[in-house]
């Protein structure tokens, strides 16, 4: 239901965002194909069915991403994003792999009861497992290690970036994660990697995000950052808080996408928002919406976002206060940079050309309508597990082995609550300080210096990963080509030789009919072999 | 109507197709192979019915005992399929080509696919290995006569081909006239009941290894073929690595493991091993490629190398991943490679760099390569998923790291293929212009689109039929 509902309001949305675009059947025949592989994820009863839906959603997402074809960035794009997902998917099926090979049954609720009867499992085999499905859930869901390719992924299609990169493929890794959650608990270990992975990811994705002036890659790194939250939730055994993000998440986030959407039609394709601003003016509804979503992102109440973020949170702080130091720290800097975003492009004066300004717009009904309905849910949405009773709870309370823990409403709660929303607003008055009091505006390229460089350019991941794999392996393909290659067909029987030899003979014996001779050689071999021995 | 019925059809064929002459050949041809298929699926029928026996055993010479036994069960009948499905869809691959000597080329491809029906079929060794190394004969002109580029060259790497191939039949027939010795027979039955010790088993064992690891090629065996792969019509291509290297992987199966299951067992760490190095080494070398039949030929090496190393590992998904892949490789191979035929015929080149910018000319054409493209990555939904499944769970039920390192066949062939896929087909569009399919064109392309969805989907059939006598098989393998 969830990815149906999602998926519909994308559609109506791409209806108007795509109508000039000459492919635009093959374009909504991929979407479908992905909604397809996504529902054959989600309600498949083992893992080999949703192993299916999983790489299907990746080949749709290459789809997707590519669409655009005729630029080979974009392809490069897609292609990034196909194989960081098969290196994760190499995880998952290695992972299938080892639990067939522990259970011989690849059911959930087989391995299920196998796990519950307290049958003889080797539980280090089971840890493995868990990793290997983990490695999965990283590429999918973009964890470190493998989480370049989803900002790149935003060459695609402004609404498959909100259906596919924000609010439902890559929630598929935390579905599969609580969907096996029985076999989680059991590897308390690999529990605590996940927790940590998704803490550093969180950080490191919103410290990008500070300093990216492209709108779509902000809320990209904030996808990024928002996940890792997710993950973090994850391995400290709230799954019910996990899922419970993954909706808040996928209202607001789907609604900044399609609102970033309609700015970026607005102004043809202008996706830096150093050439944006002061578009409240012209754009009112797309204003509205964006400030709500950004307000429940930075988790504010009594928006959806404040619920699920604060009860991540608070599950940090409980278990350990390191991991909760670091999600708040994302928490700052996501109020930060989305205000930043917000200002930048909405506030102040236009900084683009005067032909843009000409034409600036609000976008249709069709661009418009899913916009409220998804800001109303990013609003209210956080209802559905308020503290004091939760419906998600008693709804997810099947598919869970452990019922979710009851948090009362006690001191420490409204502590953590009050910090988190002093956080929040502290990371907005910094950004208010400098967009709105000073009217900064980001510096060209070139004028970024320091650390600032450093996040602007991502860590440099992208270029340490060409340098320590992809080159490497070119360089491997090299060596072989031209050294293994020619050594192997030199030496081994030194047949190779033998034929130069026979050729050269042959050619200077019986000029130019070196085929025939060889053959009836051979012939001679043969007839001579079998005369032997019939006559034996 | 029993089994050889479709041995005589080949040959006529390729009889009638030569005397017909060069305006009529290549129909000729069609007729013929698309009536073996259908004789094909007549037997299957028959045998699945079980309404009449489809073997046929007679007699062929006294002293030595040499039978022309050929025998039907679902793993000879799968391939024989394979080999009757491919052979008319090679040939209409052939029909938009002006061949100069048409009737002989056509000729030839008839007769080989006689050959490789009979290599197929044989449970005789002696009959086995005659029609294995007549299955050489008429590639080797083909590719000599009517093969791409400079004479000289070609000349070079054909020669290399066959006598690497045929010496490393040699080793073979030495170990079948062995084997007559010890048994009197040259019936799989009786050589599977042969008593060897191990060490006559390990010798026997090597020498098969050296025919088939030529053939299919396993690493280091394998430098003819991307020279021949290139330099062969692409109809030659097709009929290698569709058809005549899976010859050597359905031996494996058939003769090598059940006659020398010691060896097999203890050495089986190294072989598997040796087939795994195989998929790396080809799926690296097929990166750094900028001819695009070469890419495909190193490509397949990396294919070959995991299905022969699922046979190697000696379990029933290991054996059975083998033969579903063989058949999905055998159509997506052929797929590609009528692909890159089709791209180097319009545009006179085989070289990557010469390609780009296609896709916004030929939507048809785009499709169509892009799915055989994912098929050849093994996507879910194809019938090379399904065989590529099987093959790497059987890995990980040897060894767990072996799955690890063959699967990174999926990192690594995503890789490969999509770089290539973008350099020929996207980006701006090409100043030269590319016409779309022809009818002909896509009903070969869609035909072939078609077996690897409705198996990808649906595989049961297939499976169902063959796994029996892969039990069958295991239990002679085990059998002490």
């Amino acid at each position: 239901m969830f990815v149906t509902g999602i998926g519909t309001l994308i559609h109506v949305y791409s209806i108007s965002y795509m109508h000039d675009d000459e492919n635009m059947h093959k374009f909504f025949a991929y979407l479908n194909l992905f909604i397809f592989f996504m529902i054959t994820l989600v309600m498949g009863s083992n893992l080999l069915i949703m192993f299916i839906g999983w790489e299907g959603v990746g080949l749709c997402s290459y789809l997707l991403i590519g669409f655009w074809y005729k630029n080979q960035d974009y392809n490069d794009a897609a292609k990034k994003a196909f194989i960081m997902n098969r290196i994760g998917d190499l995880g998952f099926l290695v992972g299938i792999f080892i639990i067939g090979y522990l259970f011989h049954s690849v059911d959930y609720t087989t391995i299920n009861a196998a796990l519950s009867s307290g049958a003889e499992i080797d539980m280090a085999w089971l840890s493995v497992a868990a990793l290997c499905l983990f490695i999965g859930a990283c590429g999918k869901s973009a964890q470190i290690p493998l989480y370049t390719w989803l900002p790149d992924a935003m060459a695609g299609p402004t609404p498959v970036s909100a259906l596919i990169h924000a609010a439902t493929m890559v929630t598929a890794g935390i579905f599969m994660i609580t969907r096996m959650n029985f076999l989680f608990n059991l590897a308390p270990d690999v529990q605590n990697v996940i927790a940590v992975v998704g803490a550093v990811t969180s950080l490191v994705a919103a410290a990008i995000g500070l300093v990216q002036n492209d709108i779509k890659k902000v809320l990209a790194y904030s996808t990024v950052s928002q996940l890792g939250l997710m993950f973090l939730a994850l391995g400290l055994g709230a799954y019910e808080i996990a899922v419970f993000h993954v909706i808040t998440h996928a209202f607001f986030k789907a609604c900044l996408f399609l609102g970033s959407g309609s700015v970026i039609h607005a102004l043809h394709g202008e996706q830096d928002m150093r050439n944006m601003g002061g578009l409240k003016k012209v754009m009112k509804i797309t204003f509205i919406t964006f400030l709500i979503s950004t307000l429940a992102i930075s988790g504010l109440p009594p928006f959806s976002g404040f619920f699920s973020k604060d009860e991540i949170l608070m599950t940090a702080f409980h278990h350990n206060k390191a991991l909760w130091v670091i999600a708040s720290l994302a928490s700052i800097m996501t109020a930060f940079y989305m205000f930043r975003l917000l200002y930048l492009t909405f506030y102040k004066n236009f900084r683009g050309t005067e032909e843009q300004k000409h034409h600036l717009h609000e976008s249709p009904a069709l661009i418009t309508v899913p916009l409220v309905i998804l800001a109303i849910l990013a609003l209210i949405g956080g209802a559905i597990s308020l503290p004091t009773g939760s419906w998600l709870n008693q709804y997810l309370a099947p598919v869970l082995a452990k019922p979710a823990e009851h948090h009362h409403l006690d001191g420490t709660t409204y502590m953590l609550m009050g910090i988190a929303v002093v956080g929040a607003l502290i990371g907005i008055g910094i950004a208010y300080s400098k967009y709105m009091a000073k009217s900064a505006v980001p510096p060209q390229d070139s004028e970024i210096t320091g650390f600032a460089k450093v996040l602007y350019n991502k860590f440099y991941v992208d270029e340490i990963y060409t340098a320590i794999i992809v080159n490497p392996i070119y360089a491997i393909g090299s060596f072989f080509r031209d050294v293994t290659e020619s050594v192997f067909s030199g030496f081994i029987f030194g047949l190779g030789k033998v034929a130069n030899i026979l050729g050269g003979e042959g050619r200077t014996l019986q000029n130019g009919s070196i085929g025939f001779y060889l053959f009836a050689f051979v012939l001679g071999i043969c007839s001579i072999i079998v005369y032997i021995f019939l006559a034996k | 109507m029993d089994i050889s019925f479709v041995l005589i059809i080949l040959l006529f064929g390729a009889a009638a197709t030569y005397f017909v002459g060069d305006k009529w050949a290549s129909k000729a041809a069609l007729i013929f192979s698309t009536a073996a298929f259908a004789a094909t699926i007549y037997i299957t029928y028959l045998f699945i019915e079980g309404i009449e026996p489809v073997s046929f055993i007679k007699v062929w010479v006294e002293d030595p005992k040499i039978m022309l036994a050929f025998e039907a069960d679902g793993l000879s009948l799968t391939m024989l399929l394979l080999t009757t499905a491919l052979t008319p869809i090679i040939i209409l691959s052939s029909f938009r080509n002006t061949i100069k000597n048409s009737r002989a080329f056509y000729a030839l491809i008839m007769f080989m696919a006689f050959a490789m029906a009979g290599t197929f079929i044989s449970v005789d060794g002696f009959v086995y290995y005659i029609f294995w190394e007549l299955s050489l004969l008429p590639i080797y002109f083909i590719a000599l006569i009517w093969g791409n580029g400079d004479y000289e060259s070609r000349k070079k790497a054909v020669i290399k081909f066959f006598i690497y191939t045929f010496a490393g039949s040699l080793f073979m027939l030495a170990a079948f006239i062995f084997l007559y010795q010890r048994t009197g027979s040259f019936l799989t039955i009786n050589l599977y009941k042969a008593f060897l010790t191990s060490n006559e088993q390990f010798f026997i064992f090597l020498a098969f290894f050296l025919a088939y690891a030529i053939k299919i090629p396993i690493i280091p065996f394998h430098t003819w073929q991307a020279n021949v792969y290139q330099k062969s019509p692409t109809a030659g291509t097709m009929l290698l690595s569709g058809i005549m290297l899976k010859m050597a992987i359905y031996s494996i199966i058939r003769w090598q493991l059940p006659i020398a299951p010691k060896p097999a067992a203890e050495l089986m760490y190294v072989f598997v091993g040796l087939c795994i190095a195989g998929v790396i080494y080809g799926s690296i070398l097929a990166l750094k490629q900028t001819d695009l039949k070469k890419l495909l030929a190193y490509s397949s090496l990396a294919h070959v190398g995991l299905i022969a190393a699922g046979a190697y590992s000696i379990t029933l998904d290991g054996l059975r991943g083998a033969v579903l892949q063989m058949i999905a490789h055998g159509f997506g191979v052929v797929g590609l490679f009528y692909a890159a035929e089709i791209i180097s015929r319009r545009y006179n080149t085989g070289e990557i760099s010469e390609m780009g910018g296609i896709r916004s000319q030929t939507p048809k054409f785009t499709s169509m390569f892009l799915i055989l493209v994912l098929a050849s990555v093994a996507l879910p939904a194809t019938f090379n998923f399904v065989g590529e499944f099987e093959l790497l769970y059987s890995m990980a039920q040897t060894n767990i790291w072996f799955a690890v390192i063959a699967g990174t066949t999926i990192i690594l062939g995503a890789f490969y293929m999509l770089r290539m896929f973008q350099q020929v087909m996207l980006g701006e569009q090409n100043t030269k212009p590319f016409a779309d399919v022809t009818f002909g064109e896509g009903f070969v392309f869609v035909t072939i689109i078609t077996v690897l969805i409705v198996f990808g989907l649906y595989p049961k059939p297939i499976v169902d039929f063959i796994t029996p006598d892969l039990q069958a098989i295991l239990v002679i393998i085990n059998r002490n």
